[in-house]
Formats: C-alpha cells, sequence, structure tokens
C-alpha cells in the first residue's frame, strides 16, 4: 500500500493509458500526434516506475525515470528534426505518404 | 469522506484526469488541441509523482515535458501550419480494429498483472526517498558513470538535430 492506495490500482492506470498511446499509435496517420502518443506510453512507464520504486523504498527507480526523461528529450529533438526535413521534402507528415521506401 | 481517504480521492480524481486527457490528445482532430491536452495529462501524472512523495520527479517532469518538450512539438505543428483541415483521417475499420487490439491488449496487461499484490511490500511509513538530497546522493553514488554517458547522449542528439534540421549546401 502506498499512503492506503494499492499497487493495483497504480498498475491498472499505467495499464490504461499505456494502451491509449498505443491505440493512437495505431489509430492516427499524424507523424507529429503518432510522437506524442510515444511520450504518452513512455510517461506510463515512468509513472509505474515510481510507484514501484516507492512501494519497495529503492531510490533506484527514480534515478532510471530520470534518465528516461533524459533519453526521451534527445529522441524528441532528433525525431522532431527528422519531421520537419520530411515536411520540407514532401510537404506532408502523413504517414501513408511516407512509403517511399517500399518500391 | 464516504469511507476513503483524502489520499484516495486525490488519486481517484488524478487519475480520472488523466485517462479523460489521454483520451482526448488520442481523439481530437486539431493537433494543437491535442498537443494541450497532453501537456494537461503531463500535469496529472506530475500531481501523482507528488502523490508519492517523489517531488524532485514532479518538478523535473514539469519544467522537461511541459515546459520543453510540449513547447517543442507546439513551434513545429505551429510551423508546419497544421490544423483540422489538413488533418488525414484514418478508415473507420482500421480505428475500430486499433480500438479492440488495444482492448485486448489492456485485458492481457491487467490479467497478468493482477496477481502481483503477494509482492513483498516493504514500507516504512512515510518514504523519503523522493526528495532531492537523498535522490542526489544515489545519482552521484551508484549512477556516476551512466550520468556522465546520459550528457554525452545529450549532446550527439543536438548536434544530430542540428545537422539533420539544416538546409542543405549545393
Amino acid at each position: 500500500m502506498i499512503n492506503g492506495i494499492s499497487i493495483n490500482y497504480y498498475i491498472l492506470l499505467s495499464a490504461i493509458l499505456f494502451i491509449i498511446g498505443s491505440i493512437g499509435v495505431m489509430a492516427r496517420r499524424n507523424s507529429i500526434i503518432i510522437f506524442m502518443c510515444i511520450e504518452l506510453m513512455l510517461n506510463a512507464v515512468n509513472l509505474l516506475l515510481v510507484s514501484f520504486s516507492t512501494l519497495h523504498n529503492d531510490a533506484r527507480g527514480q534515478v532510471f525515470v530520470f534518465f528516461i526523461m533524459a533519453v526521451a528529450a534527445a529522441e524528441v529533438a532528433v525525431g522532431l528534426a527528422i519531421l520537419s526535413m520530411i515536411y520540407r521534402n514532401v510537404k506532408s507528415i502523413d504517414t501513408h505518404l511516407l512509403n517511399n521506401l517500399k518500391n | 469522506m464516504l469511507g476513503y481517504t483524502i489520499t484516495q480521492w486525490l488519486f481517484g480524481i488524478l487519475s480520472f484526469l488523466a485517462i479523460m486527457f489521454g483520451l482526448l490528445v488520442v481523439f481530437s482532430r486539431n493537433p494543437v488541441n491535442s498537443v494541450l491536452y497532453l501537456v494537461m495529462t503531463f500535469f496529472c501524472i506530475a500531481g501523482h509523482y507528488l502523490l508519492m512523495n517523489a517531488q524532485f520527479l514532479a518538478i523535473v517532469h514539469i519544467v522537461v515535458y511541459a515546459g520543453a518538450i510540449m513547447v517543442l512539438f507546439l513551434f513545429i505543428i505551429m510551423l508546419m501550419n497544421l490544423n483540422e483541415d489538413t488533418e488525414p483521417q484514418k478508415t473507420w475499420i482500421t480505428k475500430i480494429i486499433a480500438a479492440v487490439a488495444g482492448g485486448l491488449m489492456l485485458f492481457v496487461l491487467v490479467g497478468s498483472l493482477k496477481g502481483s499484490e503477494q509482492l513483498a511490500l516493504n514500507v516504512h511509513g512515510s518514504t523519503q526517498i523522493g526528495l532531492v538530497k537523498n535522490l542526489g546522493v544515489v545519482l552521484f553514488k551508484d549512477f556516476l558513470f551512466p550520468f556522465e554517458i546520459a550528457s554525452i547522449l545529450l549532446l550527439a542528439a543536438l548536434v544530430g538535430a542540428i545537422l539533420i534540421g539544416k538546409k542543405e549546401v549545393k
């Protein structure tokens, strides 16, 4: 129990947030929205890490979350640079138009 | 109040808000609205961190995500001039399939993680590990090398982003 809240509720909340993110990745065609949904999934995992770290009274989980945030920031910087480059060349970020590798 | 403590009420309200704003991120048609809803979701998650007394992470979460990353998203969306009219839509069948697949995945995740209440609980009263002092000791004692590697990663990402985003010289 964390302050009278069972860990099961945190697992449920993180699972729901993760699933919302993955539904967004599957159901949307705008690359930027897909990127944002990936951020949402990362945050669901972060929440679960922090809750388990609090449960076991172990600071390493929170340090790990800190590193995940650093990696996410780097990923977003490079990803958005690539997206703006794609937009400059194709004039769109629709994922259905980005199938040049196929043929 | 109705047999629940104030912490449980806060947890319920924050969870509801986080899930609602998360759904709005996916289902709103205007990308700018999506970004703003995602910022609200991040604030709710920061509230959860505060509830678990992870103060350092809550502040870092707001500063890094709501302050830096989402502003970057907003800039890119405004740069590309995206709005509802240019928003590509998937067909209904794809959306339904995505929802069904997500629901099944939720079923599997919850079903497989349900038994975790038998985990060994090891809480000694109110936890203090989320404070800057304790977290800093762990970060700079046990995780000094990964910390330096993370700085190199950020430098590499900085150089890479500039190099990719630069206009080609002809």
